[in-house]
Parts: structure tokens; C-alpha cells; sequence
């Protein structure tokens, strides 16, 4: 693997001396995830030694600008460093809505004071983000949505509740979708808004999903206190925000597609369970649909790939992201689907750790919502059709 | 550029009418010479070719863009059979004496070849009936391939046979002594050869590589024919997909667009995404060919198990999004179905690659 490039060198060196040892595989499940923020409680020394690293050196952020702490890095340098970080098998040191979601927007649309005092913390890991979008009668149909900021002069007071806020107990702050003139046209009334989730009036309760675990809140605001420093870009204009950062969520999801299987390769995880006869998997059924898989994900791959490269650096990808978000999202299901038939009986455990507490269960009813969080596949389907077919209606 | 020069001379000279007289006329060898020498002269059937051989060297990423935009227009010509498979074939195995007789001629598109290495009706290339004996001054050579692409054209015969230890190639001129080609038509629009060997005396320079050693060049040449032929399918899904999105846009049943219906909005929308995960398999694997990407037989085989089921998809999506005007043989559409399943047919199909691909991951 000689490379002439000299960031390469550069990158592989740093990684070299700063990347912990015990960092250097895979995620076995969810709980290894290093989601940062206040109250965050770090699995190891390891895991917050690495958190630091890369916040200080901008990485956990590679294309963002410098003066704001980021890696400054173009599209380019960014393909080299998560290159050399798979080739060590070097876990991403922060998974965050703020990187993924608040952090691209605010770049955008937000004020100069509003990014020097989010964006280098977003970039540090040091505040978990909490999304408030869906409310309960504002699904598929966003731009539906009654929480409802009012103008009392020196700020906003907010009234109102939002469903399916991903770990909104432990979320630190919130961006969040507003009301602000009920009286315009709905997706004109509409400002985003920023706000500590410590403020008075704001409480969560936990929803439990199929998979028995509650990783959404349902969140209540009961006469909020909302600084008007904290309107991201003018009011009543963020609906035009809000899509902005939907493009980048649908992208992050899109991605969760590529996910590598707990257990390596999921044919590789097939041979182990189920066996080979005259030297092919012994359920040729079985086996098609698992080919079918890898290759699809493979071509998913190569696509993200292209459709990044064919974007600027750290731009959005527009409607683009609806069709990655579609094809990832029902990939990751099918991959699920798999895994449990390939499981049989073993998969359907529940609890106890010779199966990790039914992870393969789990992780297969929670991938059901996969095609329904940040926007449905209808919905995608409906945004590919409109905005990039052209088609009518 | 030369994606738009290719463009702009085949919708010019060859666009799907071109097609239809080739058929109505019922032209035998169902592509035009004259239209090959155009292409000729636009340097083609040149691109693989070595330089000092008299070709352009412009690699399989140049030749790729070509054969996508004649997936387009449906244009039948010897481009796949010869630019590429017999191209590849001699750059990959030839002799310096076989290069320099061959390859210029094959450059400026005087010589046509075809590669006969199928005797069973699904694509099955390593099973190989058809046996060449060495004697004294070189080889007899007997046995039958059937479904021979370009087979009733060809000037050279590229066939794989048995030998002592192996599978071997051979360069075999079709007017040999005992070589008989049974020319049949292939759906309407095409033709292909059924082809007798009894007998054939060879001499020892038409041996293609080293004696038994045939099948791992086979394999390259089969594995960059089915790059082409994946990138000939995606030119083709790519305008059956958009002539049915403009079809749809128009068409208008109970007052309004069809293409306003969701049903059919959400089977477009969902074809676009195939066809996005299909573009990015065929550049991928064009640029592995050329060595300028990673890439495997996995990842030959991945791309044509994806192009021949997302093209399939779309050509029958064209005709179903169209109702009854696409089931006429007076409308193009159809067209795209059927050359479809001759692509698909040719060295391997969907289900060949996806049993392929299992294998060569070791499942």
C-alpha cells in the first residue's frame, strides 16, 4: 500500500498516535455508540480519549470550516481519512444529530453568533441535539405541525408537544419546529428555533417501541422560554431550513444501508448457521436472496459515493438524499429480514446473554421503522417523482 | 465529447427506425455495413486497440460511454462482438504474428470477429464438448457451438475447444473446410449462427494463447463482454425509462397527465433509483477494466446481474406505463424489451450472476 499523497501519510501517521487500540473495531451494538453531550457516560477512557482527539483536530467534522473548528478538509482529503479510517477498522468517534443534521443548516442559515456559539461544541461532541419535527397529528404531512411560538417582545413562548424526539431524555438542546403565524398559508408560518432543553416547561416521556426498547420521547412544552437569538434564519421562513436539513438527515439515514453486519459479512454469517452442500449454501433459496443483498449493497456503495463526489464538499445533496434515504432504508430492512431467517429459531430470543439480550430480534423490529423515520419511502417516492422526474400533480 | 459525438451520429445516422428497416428490409445480416463504416471512421472499433497496432488505446471507459449511447438507440452493429470481445481476446492472449495481422484490420473495421464459446442454450461456457486434437503441422478441430453472437458475420471465429490438459482457443476463419454456420433470426431484430466444426484442420499458429490454458482468458474476455453488455443495458433502460417519464407526463386518461397517479409515480421514482445504482456499478467496473479502479469478478458479475434485472424492469415498465400503444409493433417501445433479452441471453443472465457472485464470494 505504498501512496504517494502526502495527506495520506499525514492522516495515517495521526491515526497511528491518536487512535486508542480499543477503537479499532467495529461497533458490536448500539450501546458502543459515543453520542457525546453533557451527561453523556463514556463506555471507556478509550472512547473519550478519542472523542477528543478528533473534536480537537476538527475531524469529527472533516469539511467544515476551520474558524469554526472544523477539518477544513475538501471532498477529497475527507474520501482519504475515512479511507485509512477503515482500514484500520477505526469506529467514527462521534455519531450526532448535530453533525448530521443542525450543524449543516446552521452553517447555512444561521447568524454569525449563532455558529460561533454551536457549532465548535457540535464539533467536540459536547451537546447532544434533540430533533423536534413530527407532532402527533403532523406525520408524512410535516408542514401541518401546531407547536405554536408566540412573540411576547423580548422573546418567543412556546406551547405544544412533538412525538418520536430520538433519545429526547437525554437530548441537551433542541431545533425545533414552530408555529409562529397561524394565521399564513402552512408552510408559511413555520420559523425553527433553538433551545436548552433544561429551560422550565420542557419535559419528555418515553414511547416504547415493538422492540421493547424506547429510544423516541414524546416532548412537551408547557410555556417555554425561547430567546429570539435562537431563530435560525428569518422568521417564518423555516420551512425552507427545515427541508435544508432534511436533505442531510435523509443522507445520514440513506447511509445506515451500508451498515456492516455485527457478526461479519451476512453470507459469511449464513455458511456459519446453516452450512454448505456441494460447496454452495445449503438453502439455494435462501442463498439468491443473500447474493441479491450484497450485491445491491455494494452497488449502494458505489452510489453514495458518486453522488457525494458529483456535490461539493459537505453540500447538500437535494432530492438526491430522498432516493438514497429510500434504497438505504429499505436495504437495511431486507438485510434485517435476512439475518432473522437465517437465525431461525435462535433469533426470535428475547432476553439472556447468550444472545446479547435478543439483539438480532431487536434490531430487526426497530429497522421496521427504518422506512418511516425522517420522512416515509412514500414520501421519498414522491419527491424523486416530483422534483427530479418532473412528473405532474 | 465523446459521449455527445456518439450521440449526435447515432441519432443522426442510426436511431431506431434504422433498427426497423434493418428488419423490414430484412437485411441478413441485420446491421449495416455502411453504417459500421461510419463508425470505423469515427474510430470505434479502434478504441481498444494498442497503438502499434494502429488503434487509439483509449481504454474500456471510452468504448463503455459508445456502446451505452447504441443501448440508447438500439443500434445493431459488430461493435460488442468485435471492439471489444475480439479485441480484448488478442490484446489479452494473441500472438505478436496474430496481433499485427489482425488487430489493424479490426481497427479500421475491416474485420469482423466473433467469439463461439456456448454449446448449450443457457450460457454455460465451461462446459465444453468440442475437441481439437493436435497432428502433425497442427490441430483438427470438431464439435458444435450454437447462439453464436455476430456468428453469421464474422471473418475470424474465436472458439474455445478441448485439448490434452484444458480448455484451449482457436482462430478459426469461417470459410475453412468443414466449418458450417446456420445462420437463424433472433426474435425479429437480430440474428445469430448455429456452427458446425467437422473435421477442421487448423494450423499450429491458430492456437489464441497457450495450449490449455484457455479458460482463465476466456474468463477475462467473458467478464469484459459482460461489462459491455451491462453498459449497453443501461444505455438502453436509461431511454426507455425517459421516453416512458415524457409518455406519462403527456398521455392524459380521466382529464389529466397519467404520470399525475401515484401509482405510477411511485414505480418511476422507484425505477430511477435502480437505474442510479446501475450507472455507478458500470462506471465502477469500466474503470476496473482499465486498471484505474479496484475490481473483481465479483464485481463484473455484481453488474450484470444488476443491469439485466433493472433493464428488464424498465423495458417492461416502458410498455406497461404505455397501455396498448406499446404492445404495437407500429411504436418503438417494444424494441427496448426485446433487445433486452438478447443482451440478457448472451453471456449470462440475471440469475447466472447472482449464482456467479455467490460462488466467487465462497457460498
Amino acid at each position: 500500500m505504498s501512496d504517494p499523497n502526502p495527506f495520506r501519510l499525514e492522516v495515517r501517521n495521526w491515526l497511528e498516535d491518536n487512535c486508542p487500540e480499543a477503537m479499532r473495531h467495529p461497533y458490536r451494538s448500539e450501546a458502543d455508540l459515543c453520542w457525546g453531550g453533557r451527561g453523556f457516560e463514556f463506555q471507556s477512557e478509550d472512547q473519550k480519549l478519542w472523542l477528543e482527539r478528533m473534536g480537537a483536530k476538527g475531524w469529527t467534522a472533516p469539511t467544515w470550516p476551520i474558524e469554526y473548528g472544523g477539518g477544513g478538509l475538501n471532498r477529497e482529503q475527507e474520501k482519504i481519512l475515512k479511507q485509512e479510517m477503515t482500514r484500520i477498522g477505526a469506529r467514527p468517534p462521534l455519531y450526532s444529530f448535530g453533525i448530521h443534521m443542525i450543524g449543516p443548516a446552521l452553517l447555512k442559515f444561521g447568524s454569525e453568533a449563532q455558529k460561533q456559539q454551536h457549532i465548535p461544541p457540535i464539533i467536540r461532541g459536547e451537546i447532544w441535539w434533540a430533533q423536534g419535527y413530527s407532532e402527533p397529528n403532523a406525520g408524512s404531512d410535516l408542514a401541518g405541525l401546531q407547536a405554536r411560538a408566540e412573540d411576547k417582545g423580548d422573546h418567543y413562548l412556546l406551547n405544544g408537544s412533538k412525538v418520536w424526539t430520538s433519545y429526547g431524555d437525554r437530548g441537551d438542546w433542541m431545533f425545533c419546529l414552530v408555529r409562529t403565524d397561524p394565521d399564513a398559508p402552512k408552510h408559511q408560518g413555520i420559523s425553527l428555533v433553538l433551545f436548552d432543553m433544561t429551560t422550565p416547561g420542557v419535559s419528555t416521556r418515553p414511547i416504547k417501541l415493538i422492540s421493547g426498547k424506547s429510544p423516541f420521547t414524546e416532548t412537551i412544552f408547557e410555556n417555554v422560554r425561547v430567546e429570539k437569538e435562537q431563530l435560525v434564519g428569518e422568521i417564518n421562513q423555516g420551512w425552507t431550513v427545515a427541508k435544508y436539513l432534511l436533505t442531510h438527515e435523509r443522507e445520514m439515514i440513506g447511509a445506515t444501508g451500508l451498515t456492516r453486519t455485527v457478526g461479519g459479512p451476512i453470507s459469511q454469517q449464513a455458511v456459519e448457521a446453516i452450512g454448505l452442500k456441494n460447496g454452495i449454501l445449503a438453502e439455494p433459496a435462501l442463498r439468491s436472496e443473500i447474493a441479491r443483498l450484497e450485491i445491491d449493497s455494494e452497488a449502494l456503495a458505489l452510489t453514495l459515493e458518486r453522488v457525494r463526489d458529483e456535490a461539493k464538499a459537505g453540500a447538500s445533496l437535494g432530492a438526491a438524499s430522498s432516493m438514497l434515504k429510500y434504497y438505504g432504508t429499505e436495504l437495511n430492512m431486507r438485510r434485517q429480514e435476512l439475518l432473522m431467517a437465517i437465525g431461525g429459531s435462535a433469533a426470535l430470543d428475547w432476553e439472556g446473554g447468550d444472545n446479547q439480550d435478543g439483539q438480532a430480534a431487536r434490531s430487526w423490529l426497530r429497522s421496521r421503522g427504518n422506512s418511516i423515520e425522517g420522512g416515509t419511502s412514500e414520501i421519498m417516492l414522491n419527491i424523486v417523482a416530483k422534483r427530479i422526474l418532473g412528473l405532474p400533480g | 465529447m465523446l459521449r455527445d459525438s456518439a450521440r449526435d451520429f447515432l441519432n443522426e445516422s442510426a436511431p431506431i427506425p434504422h433498427l426497423r428497416s434493418l428488419r423490414d428490409e430484412d437485411n441478413q445480416d441485420r446491421f449495416s455495413r455502411e453504417l459500421y463504416a461510419g463508425m470505423s471512421e469515427m474510430g470505434w472499433p479502434a478504441i481498444l486497440v494498442p497503438e502499434e497496432y494502429g488503434g487509439l488505446d483509449y481504454g474500456y471507459c471510452g468504448l463503455g460511454i459508445i456502446l451505452e449511447e447504441c443501448g440508447r438507440t438500439l443500434t445493431p452493429s459488430p461493435l460488442l462482438g468485435t471492439a471489444l470481445v475480439g479485441v480484448t481476446a488478442l490484446r489479452k492472449a494473441g500472438s505478436e504474428q496474430q496481433k499485427t495481422e489482425l488487430l489493424p484490420k479490426a481497427a479500421s473495421g475491416e474485420l469482423l470477429f466473433a467469439l463461439a464459446c456456448d454449446e448449450t442454450s443457457r450460457h454455460q461456457p465451461d462446459h465444453v464438448e468440442t475437441s481439437c486434437i493436435a497432428e502433425h503441422n497442427g490441430f483438427r478441430l470438431n464439435g458444435r457451438k450454437v447462439a453464436v453472437h455476430d456468428g453469421h458475420i464474422a471473418d475470424q471465429l474465436i472458439v474455445s475447444a478441448i485439448t490434452d490438459h484444458g480448455i484451449s482457443l482457436f482462430l478459426v476463419p469461417p470459410k475453412a473446410q468443414g466449418v458450417k454456420i446456420e445462420r437463424y433470426p433472433v426474435l425479429d431484430i437480430a440474428a445469430a449462427a448455429n456452427i458446425s466444426f467437422i473435421d477442421v484442420e487448423l494450423p499450429a499458429n491458430s492456437l489464441l494463447g497457450e495450449i490449455d490454458a484457455g479458460e482463465a482468458v476466456l474468463t477475462e474476455v467473458l467478464d469484459a463482454a459482460r461489462v459491455g453488455i451491462s453498459a449497453e443495458l443501461l444505455g438502453l433502460a436509461q431511454e426507455a425509462f425517459e421516453r416512458t417519464v415524457e409518455y406519462i407526463k403527456e398521455r392524459k386518461q380521466f382529464g389529466v397527465p397519467v404520470g399525475s397517479f401515484q401509482g405510477l409515480q411511485h414505480r418511476a421514482a422507484s425505477l430511477f433509483a435502480d437505474i442510479e445504482l446501475c450507472k455507478s456499478l458500470v462506471i465502477r467496473s469500466l474503470q476496473s477494466l482499465d486498471g484505474i479502479s479496484p475490481g473483481n469478478a465479483e464485481l463484473y458479475s455484481a453488474t450484470t446481474a444488476r443491469l439485466c434485472k433493472t433493464a428488464h424492469l424498465a423495458a417492461n415498465e416502458a410498455i406497461q406505463m404505455h397501455g396498448g400503444i406499446g404492445m404495437t409493433d407500429e411504436f418503438d417501445i417494444g424494441f427496448f424489451l426485446k433487445r433486452c433479452q438478447i443482451l440478457e441471453s448472451l453471456y449470462g443472465d440475471h440469475h447466472y450472476h447472482v449464482d456467479r457472485y455467490a460462488r466467487l464470494r465462497n457460498y
